[in-house]
Protein backbone atom coordinates (compact mmCIF):
# COMPACT_ATOMS: atom_id res chain seq x y z
CA UNK A 1 0.00 0.00 0.00
CA UNK A 2 1.24 3.52 -0.77
CA UNK A 3 1.59 6.06 2.06
CA UNK A 4 -1.67 7.83 1.12
CA UNK A 5 -4.02 4.85 1.39
CA UNK A 6 -2.07 3.63 4.41
CA UNK A 7 -2.71 6.88 6.26
CA UNK A 8 -6.37 6.77 5.25
CA UNK A 9 -6.62 3.20 6.54
CA UNK A 10 -5.00 4.31 9.81
CA UNK A 11 -7.51 7.11 10.27
CA UNK A 12 -10.47 4.81 9.52
CA UNK A 13 -9.07 2.27 11.96
CA UNK A 14 -8.72 4.83 14.77
CA UNK A 15 -12.21 6.19 14.19
CA UNK A 16 -13.61 2.66 14.25
CA UNK A 17 -11.79 1.90 17.50
CA UNK A 18 -13.06 5.14 19.07
CA UNK A 19 -16.61 4.30 17.98
CA UNK A 20 -16.39 0.75 19.40
CA UNK A 21 -15.09 2.06 22.74
CA UNK A 22 -17.71 4.81 23.05
CA UNK A 23 -20.67 2.89 21.57
CA UNK A 24 -22.09 1.38 24.80
CA UNK A 25 -22.78 4.85 26.15
CA UNK A 26 -24.90 5.73 23.14
CA UNK A 27 -26.89 2.50 22.78
CA UNK A 28 -29.68 0.80 24.73
CA UNK A 29 -28.98 -2.71 26.12
CA UNK A 30 -30.34 -4.36 22.95
CA UNK A 31 -27.97 -2.32 20.78
CA UNK A 32 -25.08 -3.26 23.07
CA UNK A 33 -26.13 -6.91 22.81
CA UNK A 34 -26.07 -6.71 19.00
CA UNK A 35 -22.63 -5.09 19.05
CA UNK A 36 -21.38 -7.82 21.40
CA UNK A 37 -22.79 -10.39 18.98
CA UNK A 38 -20.90 -8.64 16.18
CA UNK A 39 -17.64 -8.99 18.14
CA UNK A 40 -18.30 -12.68 18.84
CA UNK A 41 -19.24 -13.48 15.24
CA UNK A 42 -16.24 -11.54 13.96
CA UNK A 43 -13.97 -13.88 15.94
CA UNK A 44 -15.59 -16.90 14.26
CA UNK A 45 -15.32 -15.20 10.86
CA UNK A 46 -11.63 -14.42 11.47
CA UNK A 47 -11.15 -18.15 11.98
CA UNK A 48 -12.95 -18.95 8.73
CA UNK A 49 -11.01 -16.24 6.90
CA UNK A 50 -7.81 -17.97 8.00
CA UNK A 51 -8.98 -21.36 6.69
CA UNK A 52 -10.73 -20.13 3.55
CA UNK A 53 -9.41 -16.67 2.76
CA UNK A 54 -5.73 -17.28 3.39
CA UNK A 55 -5.23 -21.03 3.09
CA UNK A 56 -7.94 -21.52 0.44
CA UNK A 57 -9.65 -24.47 2.16
CA UNK A 58 -13.42 -24.15 2.00
CA UNK A 59 -15.25 -25.04 5.19
CA UNK A 60 -18.98 -25.11 5.82
CA UNK A 61 -18.50 -26.34 9.37
CA UNK A 62 -17.61 -23.17 11.24
CA UNK A 63 -21.01 -23.07 12.99
CA UNK A 64 -20.34 -26.54 14.37
CA UNK A 65 -17.18 -25.27 16.07
CA UNK A 66 -18.97 -22.22 17.46
CA UNK A 67 -21.57 -24.69 18.77
CA UNK A 68 -19.01 -27.03 20.31
CA UNK A 69 -17.33 -24.10 22.06
CA UNK A 70 -20.68 -22.78 23.26
CA UNK A 71 -21.92 -26.16 24.54
CA UNK A 72 -18.67 -26.94 26.37
CA UNK A 73 -18.82 -23.57 28.12
CA UNK A 74 -22.55 -23.78 28.86
CA UNK A 75 -22.40 -27.37 30.13
CA UNK A 76 -19.42 -26.85 32.39
CA UNK A 77 -19.98 -23.33 33.73
CA UNK A 78 -23.54 -24.26 34.77
CA UNK A 79 -21.94 -27.13 36.72
CA UNK A 80 -19.67 -24.65 38.50
CA UNK A 81 -16.51 -24.88 36.43
CA UNK A 82 -14.58 -21.60 36.20
CA UNK A 83 -15.12 -19.79 32.90
CA UNK A 84 -11.45 -19.68 31.88
CA UNK A 85 -11.02 -23.44 32.08
CA UNK A 86 -14.07 -24.03 29.88
CA UNK A 87 -12.94 -21.28 27.53
CA UNK A 88 -9.56 -22.94 27.06
CA UNK A 89 -11.14 -26.37 26.80
CA UNK A 90 -13.53 -25.07 24.10
CA UNK A 91 -10.70 -23.58 22.04
CA UNK A 92 -8.40 -26.58 22.42
CA UNK A 93 -11.14 -29.15 21.69
CA UNK A 94 -12.14 -27.33 18.52
CA UNK A 95 -8.49 -27.05 17.47
CA UNK A 96 -8.14 -30.83 17.85
CA UNK A 97 -11.43 -31.63 16.08
CA UNK A 98 -10.55 -29.13 13.33
CA UNK A 99 -7.22 -30.88 12.84
CA UNK A 100 -9.02 -34.19 12.32
CA UNK A 101 -11.58 -32.56 9.99
CA UNK A 102 -8.63 -31.28 7.95
CA UNK A 103 -7.72 -34.81 6.82
CA UNK A 104 -10.43 -34.97 4.13
CA UNK A 105 -8.99 -31.71 2.75
CA UNK A 106 -5.78 -33.60 1.98
CA UNK A 107 -7.75 -35.71 -0.50
CA UNK A 108 -10.64 -33.57 -1.75
CA UNK A 109 -10.90 -29.89 -2.60
CA UNK A 110 -13.36 -27.16 -3.48
CA UNK A 111 -17.05 -28.17 -3.63
CA UNK A 112 -16.25 -31.76 -2.59
CA UNK A 113 -14.60 -30.42 0.53
CA UNK A 114 -17.59 -28.14 1.07
CA UNK A 115 -19.83 -31.21 1.17
CA UNK A 116 -17.59 -33.07 3.61
CA UNK A 117 -17.60 -30.12 6.01
CA UNK A 118 -21.33 -29.57 5.50
CA UNK A 119 -21.94 -33.18 6.53
CA UNK A 120 -19.84 -32.63 9.64
CA UNK A 121 -21.86 -29.55 10.57
CA UNK A 122 -25.11 -31.49 10.21
CA UNK A 123 -23.73 -34.35 12.29
CA UNK A 124 -22.74 -32.02 15.12
CA UNK A 125 -26.13 -30.28 14.98
CA UNK A 126 -27.90 -33.64 15.26
CA UNK A 127 -25.80 -34.54 18.28
CA UNK A 128 -26.75 -31.23 19.95
CA UNK A 129 -30.42 -31.89 19.23
CA UNK A 130 -30.75 -35.61 19.84
CA UNK A 131 -28.34 -36.45 22.66
CA UNK A 132 -30.64 -35.07 25.32
CA UNK A 133 -28.77 -36.71 28.23
CA UNK A 134 -25.76 -34.56 27.39
CA UNK A 135 -27.02 -31.39 25.72
CA UNK A 136 -30.57 -31.01 26.96
CA UNK A 137 -31.85 -31.52 23.41
CA UNK A 138 -34.18 -28.86 22.03
CA UNK A 139 -34.73 -27.46 25.53
CA UNK A 140 -31.10 -26.39 25.58
CA UNK A 141 -29.15 -25.13 28.56
CA UNK A 142 -30.31 -21.95 30.26
CA UNK A 143 -28.84 -19.62 32.90
CA UNK A 144 -25.33 -19.75 31.57
CA UNK A 145 -23.40 -17.51 33.98
CA UNK A 146 -21.19 -14.63 32.89
CA UNK A 147 -17.65 -14.66 34.26
CA UNK A 148 -15.82 -12.43 36.72
CA UNK A 149 -12.48 -10.94 35.72
CA UNK A 150 -10.16 -10.25 38.66
CA UNK A 151 -13.15 -9.83 40.97
CA UNK A 152 -15.08 -7.62 38.49
CA UNK A 153 -18.39 -9.02 37.42
CA UNK A 154 -19.03 -9.08 33.67
CA UNK A 155 -22.76 -9.43 34.27
CA UNK A 156 -23.97 -6.10 32.87
CA UNK A 157 -24.40 -5.70 29.11
CA UNK A 158 -21.79 -2.95 28.97
CA UNK A 159 -19.18 -4.90 30.93
CA UNK A 160 -19.72 -8.01 28.86
CA UNK A 161 -19.50 -5.99 25.67
CA UNK A 162 -16.04 -4.74 26.68
CA UNK A 163 -15.14 -8.30 27.63
CA UNK A 164 -16.01 -9.47 24.08
CA UNK A 165 -14.27 -6.47 22.54
CA UNK A 166 -11.07 -7.22 24.48
CA UNK A 167 -11.17 -10.79 23.17
CA UNK A 168 -11.67 -9.54 19.64
CA UNK A 169 -8.67 -7.23 20.01
CA UNK A 170 -6.46 -10.07 21.29
CA UNK A 171 -7.59 -12.48 18.59
CA UNK A 172 -7.01 -9.79 15.93
CA UNK A 173 -3.47 -9.09 17.15
CA UNK A 174 -2.61 -12.80 17.26
CA UNK A 175 -4.03 -13.33 13.77
CA UNK A 176 -2.20 -10.28 12.45
CA UNK A 177 1.04 -11.74 13.79
CA UNK A 178 0.24 -15.14 12.31
CA UNK A 179 -0.50 -13.97 8.78
CA UNK A 180 2.62 -11.78 8.71
CA UNK A 181 4.76 -14.71 9.84
CA UNK A 182 6.16 -17.33 7.48
CA UNK A 183 3.07 -19.38 8.34
CA UNK A 184 0.83 -16.78 6.73
CA UNK A 185 3.01 -16.83 3.63
CA UNK A 186 2.81 -20.64 3.54
CA UNK A 187 -1.01 -20.44 3.86
CA UNK A 188 -1.19 -18.10 0.87
CA UNK A 189 1.12 -20.44 -1.05
CA UNK A 190 -1.24 -23.28 -0.22
CA UNK A 191 -4.12 -21.31 -1.68
CA UNK A 192 -2.33 -20.06 -4.79
CA UNK A 193 -0.25 -23.01 -5.91
CA UNK A 194 0.02 -26.02 -3.58
CA UNK A 195 2.09 -28.06 -6.03
CA UNK A 196 4.80 -25.43 -6.31
CA UNK A 197 4.70 -24.86 -2.55
CA UNK A 198 5.31 -28.56 -2.00
CA UNK A 199 8.32 -28.48 -4.32
CA UNK A 200 9.75 -25.58 -2.29
CA UNK A 201 9.78 -27.58 0.92
CA UNK A 202 6.42 -26.35 2.26
CA UNK A 203 4.85 -29.29 4.07
CA UNK A 204 1.43 -28.70 2.56
CA UNK A 205 -0.11 -31.53 4.58
CA UNK A 206 0.88 -30.02 7.89
CA UNK A 207 -0.09 -26.47 6.91
CA UNK A 208 -3.49 -27.60 5.58
CA UNK A 209 -4.28 -29.34 8.87
CA UNK A 210 -2.98 -26.33 10.80
CA UNK A 211 -5.20 -23.96 8.76
CA UNK A 212 -8.25 -26.07 9.61
CA UNK A 213 -7.30 -26.44 13.26
CA UNK A 214 -6.60 -22.74 13.84
CA UNK A 215 -9.82 -21.69 12.10
CA UNK A 216 -11.79 -24.20 14.15
CA UNK A 217 -10.05 -23.13 17.39
CA UNK A 218 -11.17 -19.54 16.82
CA UNK A 219 -14.68 -20.86 16.15
CA UNK A 220 -14.50 -22.56 19.56
CA UNK A 221 -13.38 -19.35 21.27
CA UNK A 222 -16.23 -17.50 19.60
CA UNK A 223 -18.64 -20.12 20.94
CA UNK A 224 -17.17 -19.87 24.43
CA UNK A 225 -18.13 -16.18 24.38
CA UNK A 226 -21.49 -16.79 22.68
CA UNK A 227 -22.81 -18.96 25.54
CA UNK A 228 -22.38 -16.36 28.33
CA UNK A 229 -23.46 -13.56 25.96
CA UNK A 230 -26.85 -15.10 25.14
CA UNK A 231 -26.89 -17.00 28.49
CA UNK A 232 -28.86 -19.72 26.76
CA UNK A 233 -27.66 -22.40 24.37
CA UNK A 234 -29.86 -24.57 22.13
CA UNK A 235 -29.13 -26.41 18.87
CA UNK A 236 -30.93 -24.07 16.43
CA UNK A 237 -28.29 -21.33 16.04
CA UNK A 238 -25.57 -23.86 15.16
CA UNK A 239 -27.26 -25.40 12.15
CA UNK A 240 -25.92 -24.99 8.63
CA UNK A 241 -27.48 -21.52 8.38
CA UNK A 242 -24.82 -19.98 10.62
CA UNK A 243 -22.02 -21.65 8.65
CA UNK A 244 -23.40 -20.11 5.48
CA UNK A 245 -23.76 -16.79 7.24
CA UNK A 246 -20.13 -16.90 8.38
CA UNK A 247 -19.09 -17.78 4.84
CA UNK A 248 -21.10 -14.79 3.66
CA UNK A 249 -19.27 -12.54 6.14
CA UNK A 250 -15.87 -13.61 4.81
CA UNK A 251 -16.83 -13.39 1.14
CA UNK A 252 -18.75 -10.11 1.41
CA UNK A 253 -15.95 -8.53 3.43
CA UNK A 254 -13.34 -9.75 0.92
CA UNK A 255 -11.94 -13.25 1.33
CA UNK A 256 -8.22 -13.14 2.15
CA UNK A 257 -8.23 -9.55 3.46
CA UNK A 258 -7.37 -9.09 7.12
CA UNK A 259 -10.30 -6.78 7.88
CA UNK A 260 -12.85 -8.73 5.85
CA UNK A 261 -14.41 -10.50 8.86
CA UNK A 262 -14.96 -7.20 10.71
CA UNK A 263 -16.74 -5.66 7.76
CA UNK A 264 -18.52 -8.85 6.75
CA UNK A 265 -19.85 -9.42 10.26
CA UNK A 266 -21.11 -5.84 10.23
CA UNK A 267 -23.05 -6.58 7.06
CA UNK A 268 -24.38 -9.89 8.39
CA UNK A 269 -25.11 -8.94 12.03
CA UNK A 270 -25.76 -5.20 12.06
CA UNK A 271 -27.27 -4.50 8.63
CA UNK A 272 -30.38 -6.66 9.16
CA UNK A 273 -31.01 -4.74 12.39
CA UNK A 274 -30.68 -1.38 10.64
CA UNK A 275 -33.05 -2.54 7.92
CA UNK A 276 -35.74 -3.42 10.46
CA UNK A 277 -37.61 -0.18 9.76
CA UNK A 278 -38.70 -1.73 6.46
CA UNK A 279 -40.53 -4.33 8.60
CA UNK A 280 -41.57 -7.36 6.53
CA UNK A 281 -39.26 -6.41 3.68
CA UNK A 282 -36.00 -6.22 5.57
CA UNK A 283 -34.78 -9.75 4.75
CA UNK A 284 -35.65 -9.25 1.08
CA UNK A 285 -33.84 -5.91 0.99
CA UNK A 286 -30.88 -7.47 2.73
CA UNK A 287 -30.73 -10.37 0.27
CA UNK A 288 -30.97 -7.98 -2.66
CA UNK A 289 -28.13 -5.85 -1.31
CA UNK A 290 -25.89 -8.90 -0.96
CA UNK A 291 -26.69 -10.09 -4.49
CA UNK A 292 -25.91 -6.66 -5.96
CA UNK A 293 -22.68 -6.48 -3.96
CA UNK A 294 -21.53 -9.87 -5.20
CA UNK A 295 -22.30 -8.95 -8.80
CA UNK A 296 -20.54 -5.58 -8.61
CA UNK A 297 -17.52 -6.74 -6.63
CA UNK A 298 -16.98 -10.50 -6.39
CA UNK A 299 -13.80 -9.89 -4.39
CA UNK A 300 -15.88 -8.33 -1.61
CA UNK A 301 -16.03 -4.84 -0.10
CA UNK A 302 -12.29 -4.71 0.60
CA UNK A 303 -11.54 -6.04 -2.88
CA UNK A 304 -13.49 -3.08 -4.22
CA UNK A 305 -11.59 -0.69 -1.94
CA UNK A 306 -8.24 -2.17 -3.01
CA UNK A 307 -9.22 -1.75 -6.66
CA UNK A 308 -10.03 1.90 -6.03
CA UNK A 309 -6.74 2.78 -4.32
CA UNK A 310 -4.41 0.59 -6.38
CA UNK A 311 -2.35 2.58 -8.89
CA UNK A 312 -3.49 2.13 -12.48
CA UNK A 313 -1.88 -0.57 -14.58
CA UNK A 314 -1.28 -3.03 -11.76
CA UNK A 315 -3.38 -6.09 -12.52
CA UNK A 316 -4.57 -8.78 -10.16
CA UNK A 317 -7.20 -8.20 -7.50
CA UNK A 318 -6.79 -10.19 -4.31
CA UNK A 319 -9.65 -12.56 -4.83
CA UNK A 320 -9.33 -16.28 -4.37
CA UNK A 321 -11.49 -16.73 -7.45
CA UNK A 322 -8.78 -15.29 -9.66
CA UNK A 323 -5.79 -17.09 -8.22
CA UNK A 324 -6.01 -20.51 -9.78
CA UNK A 325 -2.70 -20.99 -11.54
CA UNK A 326 -2.28 -24.73 -11.24
CA UNK A 327 -2.14 -25.55 -14.96
CA UNK A 328 -1.70 -28.98 -16.53
CA UNK A 329 1.00 -29.99 -14.04
CA UNK A 330 -1.81 -30.13 -11.46
CA UNK A 331 -2.51 -33.66 -12.66
CA UNK A 332 0.49 -34.89 -10.73
CA UNK A 333 -0.49 -33.01 -7.63
CA UNK A 334 -3.07 -35.39 -6.27
CA UNK A 335 -0.75 -38.34 -6.50
CA UNK A 336 2.17 -36.45 -5.03
CA UNK A 337 0.21 -35.18 -2.08
CA UNK A 338 -0.50 -38.60 -0.67
CA UNK B 1 33.79 -36.30 -8.51
CA UNK B 2 31.09 -38.06 -6.55
CA UNK B 3 27.71 -39.10 -7.89
CA UNK B 4 24.95 -36.75 -6.72
CA UNK B 5 21.97 -38.34 -8.43
CA UNK B 6 21.70 -41.98 -9.42
CA UNK B 7 18.61 -43.25 -11.25
CA UNK B 8 18.26 -47.02 -11.68
CA UNK B 9 15.76 -48.84 -13.91
CA UNK B 10 13.07 -46.24 -13.31
CA UNK B 11 9.67 -47.22 -14.74
CA UNK B 12 6.35 -45.43 -14.73
CA UNK B 13 3.21 -46.58 -16.48
CA UNK B 14 -0.24 -45.03 -16.60
CA UNK B 15 -2.64 -47.88 -17.25
CA UNK B 16 -1.32 -49.53 -20.42
CA UNK B 17 0.91 -46.64 -21.42
CA UNK B 18 4.55 -46.90 -20.38
CA UNK B 19 5.80 -43.31 -20.05
CA UNK B 20 9.21 -44.10 -18.59
CA UNK B 21 10.62 -47.50 -19.47
CA UNK B 22 13.64 -48.53 -17.44
CA UNK B 23 15.77 -45.39 -17.38
CA UNK B 24 19.17 -45.42 -15.65
CA UNK B 25 21.73 -42.63 -15.43
CA UNK B 26 24.13 -40.88 -13.04
CA UNK B 27 24.78 -37.20 -12.51
CA UNK B 28 28.14 -36.24 -11.02
CA UNK B 29 28.84 -33.28 -8.81
CA UNK B 30 29.06 -29.94 -10.62
CA UNK B 31 27.75 -31.34 -13.89
CA UNK B 32 25.06 -29.80 -16.10
CA UNK B 33 23.18 -32.64 -17.71
CA UNK B 34 20.68 -31.94 -20.47
CA UNK B 35 17.75 -34.24 -21.26
CA UNK B 36 16.20 -33.83 -24.68
CA UNK B 37 13.61 -35.77 -26.62
CA UNK B 38 10.51 -35.31 -28.73
CA UNK B 39 7.18 -34.38 -27.14
CA UNK B 40 5.71 -37.25 -25.14
CA UNK B 41 9.05 -39.03 -24.77
CA UNK B 42 8.66 -39.11 -20.97
CA UNK B 43 10.98 -36.29 -19.88
CA UNK B 44 8.60 -34.55 -17.50
CA UNK B 45 7.30 -37.85 -16.14
CA UNK B 46 10.90 -38.83 -15.45
CA UNK B 47 11.37 -35.59 -13.49
CA UNK B 48 8.14 -36.08 -11.57
CA UNK B 49 9.20 -39.62 -10.60
CA UNK B 50 12.65 -38.50 -9.46
CA UNK B 51 11.14 -35.68 -7.42
CA UNK B 52 8.39 -37.61 -5.67
CA UNK B 53 5.56 -35.83 -7.45
CA UNK B 54 4.67 -39.19 -8.99
CA UNK B 55 5.38 -42.59 -7.46
CA UNK B 56 7.49 -44.68 -9.87
CA UNK B 57 6.10 -48.11 -10.85
CA UNK B 58 9.56 -49.60 -10.37
CA UNK B 59 13.17 -48.59 -9.94
CA UNK B 60 15.25 -46.58 -7.52
CA UNK B 61 16.37 -42.97 -7.12
CA UNK B 62 19.39 -42.15 -4.97
CA UNK B 63 20.69 -38.78 -3.82
CA UNK B 64 24.28 -38.98 -2.55
CA UNK B 65 23.88 -42.74 -2.26
CA UNK B 66 20.73 -42.54 -0.17
CA UNK B 67 17.53 -43.98 -1.61
CA UNK B 68 14.86 -41.29 -1.83
CA UNK B 69 12.30 -43.20 -3.89
CA UNK B 70 8.78 -42.36 -2.73
CA UNK B 71 9.85 -39.45 -0.53
CA UNK B 72 7.47 -36.47 -0.62
CA UNK B 73 8.56 -33.46 -2.72
CA UNK B 74 8.82 -31.22 0.35
CA UNK B 75 11.11 -33.65 2.17
CA UNK B 76 13.24 -34.06 -0.94
CA UNK B 77 13.48 -30.30 -1.30
CA UNK B 78 14.70 -29.97 2.26
CA UNK B 79 17.40 -32.54 1.43
CA UNK B 80 18.72 -30.03 -1.12
CA UNK B 81 16.93 -30.99 -4.33
CA UNK B 82 14.98 -28.20 -6.00
CA UNK B 83 13.12 -27.90 -9.25
CA UNK B 84 11.20 -25.74 -11.66
CA UNK B 85 8.15 -26.83 -13.64
CA UNK B 86 7.49 -26.88 -17.35
CA UNK B 87 4.87 -24.17 -16.95
CA UNK B 88 5.49 -21.03 -14.99
CA UNK B 89 4.84 -21.66 -11.29
CA UNK B 90 5.12 -18.57 -9.15
CA UNK B 91 2.84 -16.99 -6.55
CA UNK B 92 1.31 -14.06 -8.45
CA UNK B 93 -0.24 -12.36 -5.40
CA UNK B 94 3.02 -12.17 -3.46
CA UNK B 95 5.75 -9.67 -4.30
CA UNK B 96 8.89 -10.87 -6.07
CA UNK B 97 10.83 -10.67 -2.78
CA UNK B 98 8.14 -12.61 -0.90
CA UNK B 99 8.19 -15.32 -3.57
CA UNK B 100 11.88 -15.81 -2.81
CA UNK B 101 11.41 -15.67 0.96
CA UNK B 102 8.70 -18.33 0.68
CA UNK B 103 11.04 -20.44 -1.44
CA UNK B 104 13.66 -20.40 1.33
CA UNK B 105 11.71 -20.15 4.59
CA UNK B 106 10.99 -23.84 5.10
CA UNK B 107 14.74 -24.50 5.12
CA UNK B 108 15.12 -22.29 8.19
CA UNK B 109 14.45 -23.33 11.78
CA UNK B 110 11.46 -25.35 12.95
CA UNK B 111 7.72 -24.96 12.46
CA UNK B 112 7.60 -23.23 15.86
CA UNK B 113 10.46 -20.81 15.19
CA UNK B 114 8.80 -19.84 11.90
CA UNK B 115 5.72 -18.83 13.87
CA UNK B 116 7.41 -16.78 16.60
CA UNK B 117 10.48 -15.61 14.67
CA UNK B 118 10.87 -12.66 12.32
CA UNK B 119 8.33 -12.21 9.54
CA UNK B 120 10.93 -12.64 6.77
CA UNK B 121 12.63 -15.64 8.45
CA UNK B 122 15.86 -13.65 8.08
CA UNK B 123 15.69 -14.05 4.31
CA UNK B 124 15.15 -10.48 3.10
CA UNK B 125 18.85 -9.96 2.41
CA UNK B 126 19.49 -13.28 0.65
CA UNK B 127 16.30 -12.70 -1.34
CA UNK B 128 17.48 -9.26 -2.43
CA UNK B 129 20.89 -10.66 -3.37
CA UNK B 130 19.20 -13.35 -5.45
CA UNK B 131 16.99 -10.73 -7.14
CA UNK B 132 20.09 -8.70 -7.92
CA UNK B 133 21.83 -11.77 -9.29
CA UNK B 134 18.93 -12.37 -11.68
CA UNK B 135 18.76 -8.63 -12.50
CA UNK B 136 15.30 -8.30 -10.94
CA UNK B 137 16.24 -6.07 -8.00
CA UNK B 138 14.23 -3.10 -9.31
CA UNK B 139 11.09 -5.28 -9.14
CA UNK B 140 11.47 -6.58 -5.56
CA UNK B 141 8.28 -4.96 -4.24
CA UNK B 142 6.13 -5.58 -7.32
CA UNK B 143 3.46 -8.25 -7.27
CA UNK B 144 4.97 -11.20 -9.10
CA UNK B 145 1.83 -11.50 -11.23
CA UNK B 146 2.47 -8.06 -12.72
CA UNK B 147 5.97 -8.91 -14.04
CA UNK B 148 6.53 -9.71 -17.71
CA UNK B 149 6.62 -13.36 -18.76
CA UNK B 150 10.41 -13.36 -19.10
CA UNK B 151 10.85 -11.74 -15.70
CA UNK B 152 8.50 -14.27 -14.13
CA UNK B 153 10.51 -17.05 -15.72
CA UNK B 154 13.70 -15.64 -14.17
CA UNK B 155 11.95 -15.33 -10.80
CA UNK B 156 10.77 -18.92 -11.13
CA UNK B 157 14.38 -20.02 -11.67
CA UNK B 158 15.65 -17.81 -8.84
CA UNK B 159 13.17 -19.48 -6.46
CA UNK B 160 14.82 -22.82 -7.14
CA UNK B 161 18.20 -21.50 -5.97
CA UNK B 162 17.50 -19.39 -2.88
CA UNK B 163 17.84 -22.36 -0.55
CA UNK B 164 21.26 -23.19 -2.02
CA UNK B 165 20.31 -26.59 -3.43
CA UNK B 166 22.86 -29.29 -4.13
CA UNK B 167 20.92 -30.45 -7.16
CA UNK B 168 18.45 -28.51 -9.32
CA UNK B 169 16.15 -30.05 -11.91
CA UNK B 170 14.88 -27.50 -14.40
CA UNK B 171 12.00 -28.39 -16.71
CA UNK B 172 12.23 -26.22 -19.86
CA UNK B 173 13.69 -23.09 -18.27
CA UNK B 174 13.94 -21.43 -21.70
CA UNK B 175 10.37 -22.16 -22.83
CA UNK B 176 8.69 -19.00 -24.11
CA UNK B 177 11.61 -16.76 -23.15
CA UNK B 178 12.78 -14.21 -25.75
CA UNK B 179 16.33 -14.10 -27.10
CA UNK B 180 17.73 -11.36 -24.85
CA UNK B 181 16.31 -12.98 -21.73
CA UNK B 182 17.57 -16.34 -22.95
CA UNK B 183 21.21 -15.24 -22.96
CA UNK B 184 20.75 -13.68 -19.54
CA UNK B 185 19.15 -16.87 -18.20
CA UNK B 186 21.93 -19.07 -19.62
CA UNK B 187 24.63 -16.82 -18.14
CA UNK B 188 22.94 -16.87 -14.73
CA UNK B 189 22.62 -20.64 -14.70
CA UNK B 190 26.25 -21.07 -15.77
CA UNK B 191 27.31 -18.64 -13.05
CA UNK B 192 25.41 -20.53 -10.35
CA UNK B 193 26.99 -23.73 -11.59
CA UNK B 194 30.52 -22.34 -11.50
CA UNK B 195 30.30 -20.09 -8.43
CA UNK B 196 28.19 -22.26 -6.17
CA UNK B 197 29.03 -25.69 -7.52
CA UNK B 198 25.35 -26.56 -8.03
CA UNK B 199 24.60 -29.65 -10.09
CA UNK B 200 21.91 -29.36 -12.78
CA UNK B 201 19.63 -31.55 -14.78
CA UNK B 202 17.87 -29.56 -17.51
CA UNK B 203 15.02 -30.60 -19.81
CA UNK B 204 14.95 -28.37 -22.85
CA UNK B 205 13.59 -28.17 -26.38
CA UNK B 206 15.71 -25.22 -27.41
CA UNK B 207 18.72 -26.99 -28.96
CA UNK B 208 21.02 -24.01 -29.06
CA UNK B 209 20.33 -23.23 -25.42
CA UNK B 210 20.90 -26.80 -24.33
CA UNK B 211 24.04 -27.30 -26.45
CA UNK B 212 25.59 -24.12 -25.05
CA UNK B 213 24.64 -24.82 -21.43
CA UNK B 214 25.16 -28.53 -20.90
CA UNK B 215 28.27 -30.65 -20.37
CA UNK B 216 26.50 -33.84 -21.36
CA UNK B 217 23.19 -34.73 -22.98
CA UNK B 218 20.84 -37.71 -22.76
CA UNK B 219 18.26 -38.31 -25.48
CA UNK B 220 14.94 -39.82 -24.45
CA UNK B 221 12.46 -41.37 -26.91
CA UNK B 222 9.40 -43.42 -26.01
CA UNK B 223 10.50 -43.60 -22.39
CA UNK B 224 13.98 -44.96 -23.09
CA UNK B 225 17.43 -43.42 -23.33
CA UNK B 226 18.48 -43.84 -26.95
CA UNK B 227 21.69 -41.82 -26.94
CA UNK B 228 23.99 -39.89 -24.66
CA UNK B 229 27.28 -38.02 -24.66
CA UNK B 230 28.86 -34.64 -25.33
CA UNK B 231 26.56 -32.13 -27.09
CA UNK B 232 28.53 -32.20 -30.36
CA UNK B 233 28.40 -36.01 -30.57
CA UNK B 234 24.72 -36.21 -29.74
CA UNK B 235 23.88 -33.70 -32.44
CA UNK B 236 25.41 -35.99 -35.08
CA UNK B 237 23.98 -39.26 -33.76
CA UNK B 238 21.74 -40.83 -36.48
CA UNK B 239 19.39 -42.31 -33.85
CA UNK B 240 18.77 -38.82 -32.48
CA UNK B 241 18.13 -37.40 -35.91
CA UNK B 242 15.70 -40.21 -36.60
CA UNK B 243 13.84 -39.75 -33.31
CA UNK B 244 13.41 -36.06 -33.97
CA UNK B 245 12.70 -36.09 -37.68
CA UNK B 246 11.04 -39.50 -38.12
CA UNK B 247 11.53 -41.57 -41.27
Amino acid sequence: MRPGPRRLAGIILMLAAAFLLAAPFAFKPYGIFILSMWAVMTIAAIGLNLTLGYAGQISLAQAAFVGIGAYITALLTTKGWPFWSTYLLGGVSCFAIGWVLGYPALRVQHHYLAFVTLAFNTLVYLIFRNEEWLTGGIYGISNVPRPDVAGWSMNGPREFYYFCLAHLALVSLATWWLIRSPWGRAFVALRENPMRALSLGVDTRRYTLMAFALGAGLGGISGALYAPLVQFVDPTPFALGLSLNLLLMVVVGGSGFFFAPFLGAMVAVLLPEWLRFTEGFYLMGYALLVVVLMVVCPSGLLGLAARLVRPAGRPGARSTAETSVAGPDAAVQSEGAR
Amino acid sequence: MSTVLAVRDLKKSFGGIVAVDGVSFDVTEGEILGIIGPNGSGKSTLFNCILGQLRPSAGDVRIDGRSVTGLRPCDLNRLGVSRTFQLLQIFPQLTARENLILAGQEHKGSMFSRLVGPSDAGLSEPADRMLEFFRLDHLADEQAGSLSYGQQKLLDAAMAFISGPRLALLDEPAGGVNLTMLTSLRDRLKAINVERGATFVVIEHNMEFVMALCDRILVLAEGRIIAGGRPADVRRDPKVIEAYLGH
